[in-house]
């Protein structure tokens, strides 16, 4: 894989801007003053050895956990006690480590799901198919095959997506989140459980929606080889707190993140 | 060959009715994981409303031709059953988001005895008719294919082909609108179908609303046959088994099971009723799905839980 260039696409100002996050579950503390931005149109990674909290940091920019303190910002806009629905209304969209796809569906309505925010028509209009639902369906339905044509999945349109190879699956998912045509897209261990070809495969994905739509992605993995081959700048996490932030090389030079993950004896 | 038809048909007539009532269940449990013990009260409740608006229509209009006086007590029931179904999810079911199944539960058992109170209440108590016009005339039908071909109720075949209608209505609506598939995306998962936006409150008040209707339907095709009265709420207990036979999840399952539940029912009573004496129509439902529980307990179409250790 080569080392991106950095110079054809503008890195923006800072679009989400998490300040001093904690959360707490109970007596656990799984986050504690967590601060770092994410500029727009950049790929941005989130690692850290399991049990780091980065799951968790993603479902509080998600809206699923509500941390008891600190703020996150979308362009300015302060969030707090939202939840992941109205995070999604403000163009955040996000896919799952354990995929959550609506497993008896096609692989054509789970992503159609994905515009259900951009849908006008109303519940009866629908029933009755007037014309604005048939023609509101039918753009939809365009901008949902671009985005299978993308994937390279359109031989599996109309397959369920519980019967497809797990790979595939994984790009169903983030298709979904495509469809909504989000500002910021979250990524969850978008390459757990692949083999070297489907992680490449992703990776060309992820590159290319970041290259093609300008969307600003925000990566959380635990595979350090992949995320540092293609994110711009990387956030470390270990035991709920930040140990290092930076370009891919400052964060792979760090002392304190090569004994997080290769453990040391000096502690 | 005749009899045999005629009961099989007897039993399909009937299952038609168990199923609609357990698609109520169906409906509701896929979409929240509720179960919903109000579904009776909810037939009982949606029948009452209906059979009195029409008896108020043509009294307060001086309206009195019958099919309009029929159809506007049904919108206007339709009406009542959604403002019940928003109620019950600002009310009662927003409030215990996130609470365990038996708490749920228990909260639509509260809603079952308000529901019973209340359409009583307001609708009265006493026996009412709902007359929507159903011929009540047996007919002769196959007459050419069979020797004296099969008796039938008329009643019970315009029933079947409005429970059948209302299937398809259901089936369109869930596969071909927006709507629709936002509610199979939340009846398959919750998490995800928020984080794309979908309004998981709307949606569950949609579920409810539509379960009401179905209610509403299967309380005015019961209704017309026997009559509205208190014990209408008593018949969702026969669609209890109906759920179990045929999976809590699965819609065609509740449809079919409905439909053996019907047959078995009414087969069992004239080839068993004389060996076992009789009164088996009573019990044959419960019995089989027992036993489906003993071999099958998540039913003929439902998942199978697998629990990972």
């Amino acid at each position: 894989m080569a080392v991106r260039d950095v110079m054809d696409r503008e890195i923006g100002d800072v679009i989400l801007d998490v300040r001093n996050i904690s959360l707490r579950f109970g007596g656990v503390k799984a986050l504690s003053d967590i601060s770092f931005d994410v500029r727009e149109h950049e790929i941005r990674a989130i690692i850290g050895p399991n049990g780091a909290g980065k799951s968790s940091m993603l479902n509080c920019i998600n809206g699923v956990y509500q941390p008891q303190e600190g703020s996150i910002s979308l362009r300015g806009q302060t969030f707090r006690h939202m939840n992941s629905r109205q995070v999604a209304e403000m163009g955040v969209a996000r896919t799952f480590q354990n995929l959550a796809l609506f497993k008896g569906m096609s692989v054509l309505d789970n992503i159609m799901t994905g515009r259900n925010l951009k849908m006008r028509t109303n519940l009866f209009q629908q029933a009755i198919r007037f014309g604005a639902a048939e023609r509101e369906e039918t753009a939809h339905r365009l901008v949902v095959e671009g985005i299978i044509d993308f994937l390279e999945i359109q031989a599996y349109r109309k397959t369920p997506v519980g019967k497809m190879p797990y790979g595939l699956q994984k790009r169903v998912d983030l298709g979904r989140a495509l469809a909504m045509e989000p500002e910021v897209l979250l990524l969850d261990e978008p390459m757990a459980g692949m083999n070297v070809e489907e992680k490449q495969d992703m990776s060309r994905f992820i590159l290319d929606v970041n290259d093609e739509f300008g969307t600003t992605i925000v990566l959380i993995e635990h595979d350090m080889g992949v995320v540092m081959d293609i994110s711009d700048r990387v956030v470390v996490l270990d035991y709920g707190r930040k140990i290092g932030d930076g370009s891919p090389d400052e964060v792979r030079a760090n002392a304190d993140v090569i004994s997080a993950y290769l453990g040391t004896a000096t502690h | 060959m005749g009899s045999f038809l005629e009961t099989l048909f007897g039993g399909l007539m009937v299952g038609m009715l168990y199923s609609l009532i357990a698609l109520g269940f169906v409906l509701i449990y896929k979409a929240s994981g509720v179960f919903n013990f109000a579904q009776g009260a909810m037939v009982l409740f949606a029948a009452l409303a209906m059979a009195r608006f029409a008896e108020w229509i043509p009294q307060l209009t001086g309206l009195n031709n019958k099919l309009i006086d029929n159809t506007i007590a049904f919108v206007l029931a339709a009406l009542v059953m959604v403002v019940v179904a928003w109620l019950i999810q600002k009310l009662v079911l927003g409030r215990l988001v996130n609470q365990d199944g038996i708490t749920l539960l228990m909260a639509t058992l509260g809603i079952t005895y308000f529901l019973e109170g209340a359409g009583q209440a307001i609708f009265g108590n006493s026996i009412y008719k709902i007359d929507i016009g159903m011929p009540k005339d047996p007919v002769f039908i196959f007459e050419s294919t069979f020797p004296g071909g099969l008796l039938v109720n008329k009643e019970d075949l315009y029933a079947a082909v409005i429970a059948a209608l209302l299937v398809a209505v259901l089936a369109l609506f869930f596969q071909k609108t927006s709507t629709g598939r936002a509610l199979r995306a939340v009846a398959d998962d919750h998490q995800a179908a928020q984080s794309i936006g979908i309004p998981l409150d709307r949606i569950w008040v949609i579920v409810w609303a539509v379960a009401g209707i179905v209610a509403l339907v299967a309380g005015v095709i019961w209704g017309s046959k026997l009559g509205v009265q208190f014990s209408l709420s008593l018949v969702a207990l026969k669609a209890l088994p109906v759920v179990i036979l045929g999976g809590l999840t699965s819609i065609p399952g509740a449809i079919i099971g409905g439909l053996i539940i019907g047959v078995g029912e009414k087969l069992s009573e004239i080839y068993l009723g004389p060996m076992l004496g009789g009164g088996i129509e009573i019990w044959f439902a419960y019995v089989l799905a027992l036993g489906f529980l003993l071999v099958r307990p998540q039913g003929l179409f439902g998942e199978k839980i697998i629990d990972r250790v």
